[in-house]
């Protein structure tokens, strides 16, 4: 392991920060058996408003909670200003390489990206060649993972421009730790959250066909109460007050997409779809999806329904074009990155393979296509055996990996079983883009924070909750007068 | 304007609260007339009928030998094998009401939700002769709270009548399976205990399960009579769960549901039940609605004495088919999309 990790609560000493000063006050003052307490009321109030994580692969609980910490993860008004900017860069750069790689490939022309790692990528939808997307923005909807390492040091650790989950928890750990804690809001000017789901609707009414005949009418398209995400999309649906619908709710007359009714059909102008690509349209991609609208990408391409986010925004979230992205700002936006990267060995290249297998102790690999935690590698938590076998998969398909250093990623105050002590969190800020006829230049809207993901095991990096990660509330500060 | 899939899992959802509701409510009759019976033994007979009642005979032959009390508790409580099952029902509610959560206020929600919770807490020995009552209030308690939350909290617009005309449609046919109880008790008994205590006690479970006991002495002030007590669940306005009641309130949601939206002409929720329907004309089209309404017209324009000349056994056995056809009509108007 690198150096001592950054505890955001303690700064690299053992002096409270100015930040975290009342909440150090408050965690002193509150017996552990009362925090204990507060805990069980949380998770009360999450089984009954039934916000659950259901994994109904192996056996899982079809109602599982995922783990809510109830101290509060702090953010001064310069971090997140820093932050602010370096997303808004960040998500106009990635927006503008869309745009570009379905469009003139100016990018690759200039070689700045291997073309076969974009036109090859197994995300890249080439139906999407040369269509240009309404108000030009292709991600709605993004959640970029930051992890910080130092006072001021951020890093995106990776870019998720798919159908990135998690917002309703953010949202929902607001609600509940205004409930049980309401004595800390009142000590605390904590900026608010709970307008996203109106700057949501927002971005997806700015996005509407160019066929849309009136008020665009927006709908969220789910794949049903079986995903695991479900609870999340029928929150948002609820909170932005628009249809929750499957596919099988959705046809496809004349190149429109309507909904059924009880009434007959209705028109349907924008979809904001928690659905992957391959399942949107049987007709275009997999033929044997059930999940999605025959005809719908047609309709897409003739301008009478717009898809939020994109088909093919996953080549944008690729492990291996995300060592481009700081390229990406520059080529587009003609500016310096604001957030770094975190540094990236591409086992594509023989020089980078050849120093990650010879240090593969010190580093994280990454299956380029992987999610969730799944098909990595911990190199300094793995053992001799687990290395080797890994070195054998990475020398097969070297294409397939990348290495990243292991990060010492920062801590914050945890309520754990023995007490609160330090664990590793990183955060997840969901960027909006809306339309406005420019790619590199999309309206972005982030609500202040994100959700913060915390690794509740001693010593673990991993934070994904589909590997027991838990989260926490994420407070922005105002700025003090 | 409503999703079709959304009107269709609240109409499902609001149907499978009442079938466990009404299942509750057999079984209570069932534990009542059992309980008549002094040797625990010769009580097949009332638990056989309670099979019969709820139109589980088939399910239950499939699974168990002879009805004895705490195999048909088994059957009719918690066998998730069985589709009628309290427990099977509250499933499916539940899976309906996640189907629609953006469509349910946020009472409805806990109500469903809440119910869901408390049904894993329930013990083995919950579920014996002795137990029964405490799971079977629980049901109940429960299932009014589901109503209330709906009444009360609900917007008055499509997703609420589709609930309201699931629930009635459900309590139009399980009123008509509670008296038909007694047909079954009896069946095997022949004649001979009619107009005999056992008789007396009988009809006063049946009405017990519906929680019509004292209605009868303020209706009728007068001793249990079959007839006066079948008129009673059937025919009479005033009792909310006779077939009458039901019926009319089927016709008055289908209406409202052929209708326009709401604010367009269309009376006010028909709370009132004395009266005939408030008539929401032009929808004479809908053919779900006409069968509503001669369902309605041919309560209204009969007798209990008419009833039990063409035998009170046929004409619930009729009543019941002909709700389930109009089940039937309806998804195939509204809900197929």
């Amino acid at each position: 392991m690198p150096s001592r990790p950054y505890d955001e609560m303690r700064g690299d000493g053992q002096h409270v920060r100015h930040l975290y000063g009342r909440v150090a006050a408050w965690l002193d003052a509150t017996p552990s058996s009362l925090l204990a307490r507060r805990r069980a009321e949380a998770e009360f109030i999450f089984r009954r408003t039934g916000i659950t994580f259901a994994v109904y692969s192996d056996g899982g609980d079809p109602d599982r909670l995922i783990p809510f910490d109830i101290i509060p993860r702090l953010i001064d008004a310069d971090e997140w200003d820093l932050l602010h900017r370096g997303l808004t860069q960040r998500v106009r750069a990635l927006n503008a390489f869309l745009a570009d790689a379905y469009g003139p490939r100016e990018f690759i022309r200039a070689g700045h990206i291997p073309e076969a790692l974009v036109t090859r990528n197994p995300a890249f939808v080439p139906f999407m060649n040369g269509f240009p997307v309404p108000g030009g923005s292709h991600v709605h909807v993004s959640g970029i993972d930051i992890v910080r390492t130092g006072p001021s040091q951020f890093h995106v650790l990776e870019d998720n421009c798919r159908t990135p989950s998690g917002v309703a928890y953010m949202l929902e750990d607001r609600e509940v730790m205004m409930r049980l804690f309401p004595e800390l809001f009142r000590t605390h000017r904590v900026r608010p959250i709970s307008h996203y789901p109106e700057e949501l609707l927002r971005t997806l009414q700015s996005v509407a066909p160019p066929n849309c005949p009136g008020d665009p009418v927006v709908v969220l398209l789910t794949p049903g109460q079986y995903n695991s995400a479900y609870y999340e999309h029928s929150f948002l649906a609820d909170e932005m007050g628009i249809e929750l619908v499957e596919g099988a709710d959705l046809v496809v007359r004349d190149g429109v997409v309507h909904m059924r009714t009880t009434r007959g059909l209705r028109r349907v102008d924008v979809i904001y779809r928690r659905l992957d690509d391959a399942y949107l349209d049987p007709l275009a991609f997999r033929p044997d999806s059930v999940l999605g609208v025959p005809g719908l990408m047609a309709a897409y391409r003739a301008g009478n329904v717009t898809i939020a986010n994109a088909p093919g925004t996953g080549v944008a979230d690729d492990k291996a074009v995300y060592c481009h992205v700081p390229d990406m700002i520059r080529f587009f936006l003609g500016e310096l990155p604001i957030l770094q990267n975190v540094p990236t060995w591409q086992c594509a290249r023989p020089d980078d393979l050849a120093y990650v297998l010879d240090n593969l102790a010190d580093l994280v690999v990454k299956d380029v296509q992987g999610s969730g935690g799944y098909g990595m590698l911990v190199g300094p938590h793995a053992t001799a055996a687990t290395r080797e076998d890994f070195a054998g998969r990475i020398r097969a398909t070297p294409d397939r990996y990348i290495a990243q250093p292991t990060l010492a990623l920062s801590t914050c105050p945890t309520f754990v079983d023995d007490g609160v002590a330090p664990r590793h969190v990183d955060l997840r800020p969901y960027v909006l883009g809306g339309g406005s006829g420019d790619p590199g230049s999309i309206d972005v809207r982030i609500v202040p924070g994100g959700l913060t993901r915390v690794a509740l095991p001693e010593g673990s990096l991993v934070v994904n909750s589909s590997q027991g990660g838990g989260t926490k509330d994420t407070w922005v500060m105002e700025r003090e007068a | 304007m409503l999703l079709s899939r959304t009107a269709d899992s609240m109409y499902w959802m609001a149907r499978y609260i009442e079938r466990a509701e009404s299942v509750a409510r057999l079984l209570d009759v069932g534990r009542r007339m059992s309980s008549l019976v002094p040797d625990p033994d010769d009580a097949s007979s009332e638990w056989t009928s309670t099979i019969e009642a709820a139109g589980c005979e088939a399910s239950f032959a499939e699974t168990h030998g002879t009805p004895t009390a705490s195999n048909v508790i088994d059957h009719l409580v918690r066998d998730v094998r069985n589709p009628s099952s309290i427990f099977a029902c509250l499933a499916t509610v539940r899976q309906n009401a996640r189907a629609v959560r953006t469509a349910l206020s946020q009472d409805v929600w806990d109500a469903v939700n809440g119910m869901w919770i408390e049904s894993q807490e329930w013990r083995d020995e919950d579920f014996t002769v002795e137990g029964l009552p405490r799971v079977l209030d629980w049901v109940k308690e429960r299932s009014q709270r589901f109503g209330g939350a709906l009444a009360n909290t609900m917007l008055r617009r499509e997703a609420y009548w589709w609930a309201r005309l699931g629930m009635f449609l459900e309590r139009a046919e399980n009123s008509a399976r509670i008296v038909d109880v007694k047909y079954h008790v009896l069946l095997p008994r022949g004649p001979s205990d009619v107009g005999g205590h056992l008789d007396y006690y009988q009809w006063g479970a049946v009405l017990g399960a519906v929680s019509a006991f004292r209605a009868y002495h303020w209706v009728y002030r007068d001793r249990l009579e079959p007839l006066r007590v079948a008129e009673l669940m059937i025919l009479r306005p005033e009792l909310p769960r006779s077939l009458l009641s039901c019926a009319s309130q089927v016709t008055y949601y289908l209406a409202r549901v052929a209708g326009s939206e709401p604010g367009a002409g269309a009376g006010e929720e028909d709370d009132e039940l004395g009266g005939p329907t408030k008539t929401v004309t032009g929808h004479d089209r809908s053919p779900s609605l006409s069968a509503a309404r001669s369902i309605e017209h041919a309560l209204r324009t009969t007798t209990i004495e008419r009833i039990f000349e063409i035998g009170l056994h046929e004409f619930l056995t009729d009543f019941v088919e002909s709700v389930n056809a109009l089940g039937v009509d309806v998804r195939r108007e509204y809900l197929l999309g």
